[in-house]
């Protein structure tokens, strides 16, 4: 493999070296190349937000990002988020409102909601709904996530 | 009669979070593409680009000769036809002789990686005969030049043809006080679950083949499969992971599960097949697009006299669940009124598309959305408010409806009380300003079927297996298909609260055929019903053994003890007890690990009529919803504010889930009020993505207000009936009832986008009727 092949960039807080050609999508690079499954693959075309992870802290759809533009960057996935024991508030307020059902759509949904109460911690409906609207969910009408955020808000200090 | 007040229960009727929450919020459950196996292929479909067309020769020597190429298989190999009806096989795994629709699977290739595995598929050629485009399903209702399928009616591409009378139409119509007509055109709409069909499959050296695939009915696949593959059912292991959703779109045996298998077969390796988004619009099986033409007729009191209904059906390539659709788009239009007098015709037409079939409240939207309009109607006609008409026609609890479905809980004047005082529906309904509408929309749906579709040999259509070993952990298995609905947590939840102990104790099995007892799986609304039945018996087996231990220890007789929690103990003398661990060590001495089964069938149900038992369920649900909307008549655009949904679920069980069904089902009801739409142009699917498919966005969700009002079911578990598609019925009806409220214009076709809205008011208005001043 030759050098300009290699891709380095930081994953969930660790430096990561990985082979990686050109055409190489990063939720392939993540699902199959780094076997961290947790970010879903619903559409390959950027409109269900299954895939989300958060790029340089912003939620982006790796779907469309070519793995060879994280060069250098700090990619954080559904894996990065979740604390080593237990869940985070977001995830403990999803359990207990039962804003998961089928779950395929859930980690795209918890990594945005973590992204937006770090820069929001006490949003309102409107925001959560703006900052939710590149993600669907065909099983909850949404309610339950949005209130499951707006109670994660609640919790913050 | 004063009757005692219903039991109340420790765990169930409270708000029990999903017991697989913490796997699904974290990534860590595991779906089919998730999984990975040793040396995996990769499978890949050549799917037909034509509409219809005769396969003259399939030449895949070029994509054979491809390094990296292992298998490539066309519709000659493992030709035996199948479907989920054992009446209507009509379905290989890969076409033979014809392509039928747009998406047809013609060929697969099994190869290294995926790029090999595209270009072997791109060298595939292909030499066809085309043959005429039936797109149209009117066109098919007569002889034709080329039969999309041989088994069409006498040369036409009708699959299926209901006719049913009861008591005289023609007579009560003549002596109705007022009649009305709807007929209403449907556009296909689809089930839109977020995770893309996957599945895999690894035959093995012992002669065993294994499929994991994202499936609602695990044991329906395990009969395909080893029907068109022919190999026995024991020698076949079917596992379902979790499922990322279904709505019906995965209860079918799919043919690209069974081509999976068959690569597999054919190569010694295991091979996944996984879909892209555009895979999974082509295979569809979503609600059928569908022209109804109903009339009904009331008396001068509002009483409903009769229905006369016709329905034309789109079905597309296959039968899948058709000839079920056919019935239930007539069957289902009765209930929750009483109508003594019913004519129906349905003709469900195959057409060169891709395939309709079971979405969710299948066979009883479309046909509910005319229903209700023509209510609205009536009820304006006779000067009759559209909540006292529906009150006045209710089905009365243990009765028989004219097709003999036996009626035995209801509470729908309860919904329709709650539904009318919490929407202030008598200070709203016509007395709100111009572009601001309130509308009534009711319910009724199966409670699970009373006929599995495969019933012979006879059998329980639930089983649910126990085992608990001395470290105090209940392992249930049964192959009821946990997609997303909660039924894992509620299959728990009923073990814990029979047995008394705290629901980490139950682990619910993933469902794999080698281990799993039969279950027929989710679809038609089933799975509370008889698997909740069937765990409770299970439990309750195995309670019996264990208060028998506690007994013994505690030299009482069993009658004199109850469970409490984590403990048994003396009725009266709660010091005089065991615990649940003291009392399974002692069981557990003459034989080791308990087990107990529990299983549930329901009883012979519906009259001795052709087609009688179409519809016959063990109990069924009811709901009224209001809507509120208001319209923009400079855009035609229009938001649902609020929706208050009364429903008759029985008992709720677990009210978070009962919510969410309400809360996801109104949310797809909306999606087929608001725009949601499979766009053909002839028999091509013009928008085959999420991006052209919409389906509602938060912003579009109305604010919800659930009224749980039903009571005991009689033979439910624990009380309780289905809650997770006739919550989605009165939805439609609802909201297209309160447009007219706002606007006064009638829709009676789905979808109603803004463009038909800002027409429908131009019409009014040229017509001069003014609407609240407008």
């Amino acid at each position: 493999m030759s050098s300009p092949d290699l891709l380095r960039f930081r994953l969930n807080g660790h430096p990561v070296e990985v082979a990686c050609g050109a055409p190489r999508i990063l939720l392939d690079l993540v699902r199959e190349d780094l076997g961290l499954t947790g970010t879903k693959r619903g559409c390959d075309l950027g409109t269900c937000g299954c895939c989300t992870v958060l790029l340089d802290g912003r939620p982006t759809l790796s779907c469309l990002t070519l793995a060879r533009l994280v060069e250098g960057r700090e990619v954080t996935t559904i894996e990065g988020v979740t604390p080593p024991h237990g869940l985070s508030p977001v995830q403990r307020a999803f359990v207990e409102y039962g804003a998961t059902q089928c779950g395929f759509c859930t980690p795209g949904f918890i990594v945005t909601a973590t992204a937006l109460l770090r820069d929001t911690p006490h949003p309102d409906r409107a925001e959560i709904e703006r900052a939710i609207s590149g993600n669907l969910c065909r099983c909850t009408g949404y309610r339950k996530i949005v209130e499951a955020i707006e109670a994660a808000g609640r919790e913050a200090p | 009669m004063a009757s005692s007040p219903p039991p109340s229960y420790r765990l169930l009727g409270g708000k029990i979070p999903y017991v697989e929450g913490p796997l699904k919020v974290t990534g860590r459950a595991e779906y089919t593409d998730d999984i990975q196996r040793p040396g995996m292929l990769v499978g890949r479909l050549l799917r037909s680009p034509w509409p219809h067309a005769r396969l003259r020769s399939i030449d895949t020597s070029a994509a054979r000769a491809l390094p990296g190429v292992h298998a490539v298989l066309t519709g000659d190999r493992y030709p035996i036809p199948f479907g989920v009806l054992p009446i209507t096989h009509d379905e290989t795994a890969i076409a033979v002789d014809k392509a039928r629709y747009i998406g047809d699977i013609i060929a697969a290739v099994a190869a290294a990686d995926e790029p090999t595995a595209e270009r072997a598929i791109s060298l595939i050629r292909v030499d066809v005969e085309p043959l005429p485009e039936y797109a149209d399903p009117r066109v098919g209702t007569s002889k034709v030049a080329e039969p999309i399928h041989s088994r069409g009616l006498l040369g036409s591409n009708i699959q299926k043809e209901v006719v049913q009378h009861f008591g005289n139409v023609d007579s009560v119509f003549a002596q109705a006080a007022h009649t009305v007509r709807v007929r209403g055109n449907f556009a296909g709409v689809t089930h839109a679950f977020t995770e893309p069909m996957a599945t895999i499959a690894e035959a093995t050296p012992d002669g065993r083949l294994t499929v994991w695939s994202a499936t609602q009915v695990p044991h329906y696949l395990h009969r395909a499969l080893s029907e068109v593959l022919e190999i026995p059912m024991h020698r076949i292991r079917v596992i379902k992971p979790e499922v990322g959703g279904g709505f019906g779109g995965k209860s079918d045996p799919l043919p690209h599960e069974i081509v999976c298998a068959a690569l597999s077969l054919e190569t010694g390796r295991p091979v996944k097949i996984l879909f892209d988004r555009e895979d999974v619009f082509y295979t569809n099986h979503g609600r059928h697009p569908t022209q109804n033409d109903v009339r009904i007729a009331i008396d001068p009191d509002g009483r409903i006299l009769g229905y006369d209904i016709e329905a034309l059906i789109d079905g597309g390539a296959w039968s899948s669940f058709g000839t079920v659709t056919t019935y239930y788009n007539g069957v289902l239009a009765m209930g929750p009124y009483r109508v003594p007098n019913f004519r129906y015709r349905g003709r469900r037409v195959y057409t060169t598309k891709p395939p309709s079939g079971a979405m969710r409240a299948h066979g009883g939207t479309n046909i509910r959305y005319s229903v209700e309009v023509a209510l609205d109607m009536l009820a304006e006609k006779a000067g009759i408010d559209p909540f006292d008409l529906r009150s006045r026609n209710a089905l009365p609890p243990n009765s028989k409806t004219v097709n003999e479905f036996r009626i035995t809980s209801t509470s729908f004047l309860k919904c329709l009380a709650a539904a009318r005082d919490r929407s202030g529906w008598d200070e709203k309904y016509r007395k709100l300003p111009y572009g601001q509408g309130v509308g009534l929309g009711c319910g009724f749906y199966i409670s699970g079927s009373n006929s599995p579709i495969h019933f012979t040999p006879k059998m329980p259509q639930s089983t649910v297996h126990l085992k608990v070993d001395m470290d105090g952990g209940i392992a249930v298995h049964s192959m009821q298909a946990d997609i997303g609905q909660g039924s894992n947590t509620l299959l728990a939840a009923i073990v814990a609260e029979v047995l008394g102990v705290d629901l980490d104790r139950v682990h619910v099995q993933r469902v794999d055929s080698d281990v799993s007892p039969i279950d027929i799986g989710s679809y038609s609304s089933r799975v509370t019903f008889m698997m909740g039945n069937a765990a409770r018996a299970a439990a309750e087996e195995l309670r019996a053994k264990l208060v028998a231990a506690a007994a013994a220890l505690l030299d009482r007789s069993p009658d004199a003890l109850e469970v409490v929690h984590e403990r048994i103990q003396e009725k009266g003398h709660p010091e005089v007890g065991v615990t649940f661990l003291t009392a399974l060590h002692r069981a557990m001495e003459s034989a080791g690990a308990l087990t107990a089964s529990g299983s549930f069938n329901t009883s012979a149900l519906g009259g001795s009529f052709k087609g009688a038992r179409a519809g016959t369920a063990p109990a069924y649900s009811f709901a009224a919803y209001v809507a509120q909307t208001e319209v923009d008549d400079e855009t035609g655009e229009y938001r649902v504010s609020k929706i208050w949904a009364a429903f008759d679920c029985g008992r709720a069980l677990n009210r978070l889930a009962v919510e969410g069904q309400i809360e996801g089902s109104i949310h797809m009801g909306l999606g087929q009020v608001m725009g949601e739409s499979m766009n053909y142009r002839g028999g091509r699917l013009f928008n085959p993505s999420l991006l052209e498919y919409k389906i509602p966005m938060p912003q579009q969700m109305p604010d919800v207000e659930i009224l749980l009002v039903g009571d005991d079911d009689p033979e439910g578990p624990f009380g309780a009936k289905e809650a997770g598609e006739g919550p989605l019925i009165a939805t439609l009806p609802a909201i297209g009832n309160a447009l007219y409220d706002a606007v006064g214009v009638r829709f009676s076709d789905l979808p109603i986008t803004p463009d038909k809205v800002l027409k429908g008011i131009d019409q009014r208005r040229a017509e001069g009727r003014p609407w609240k001043g407008r």
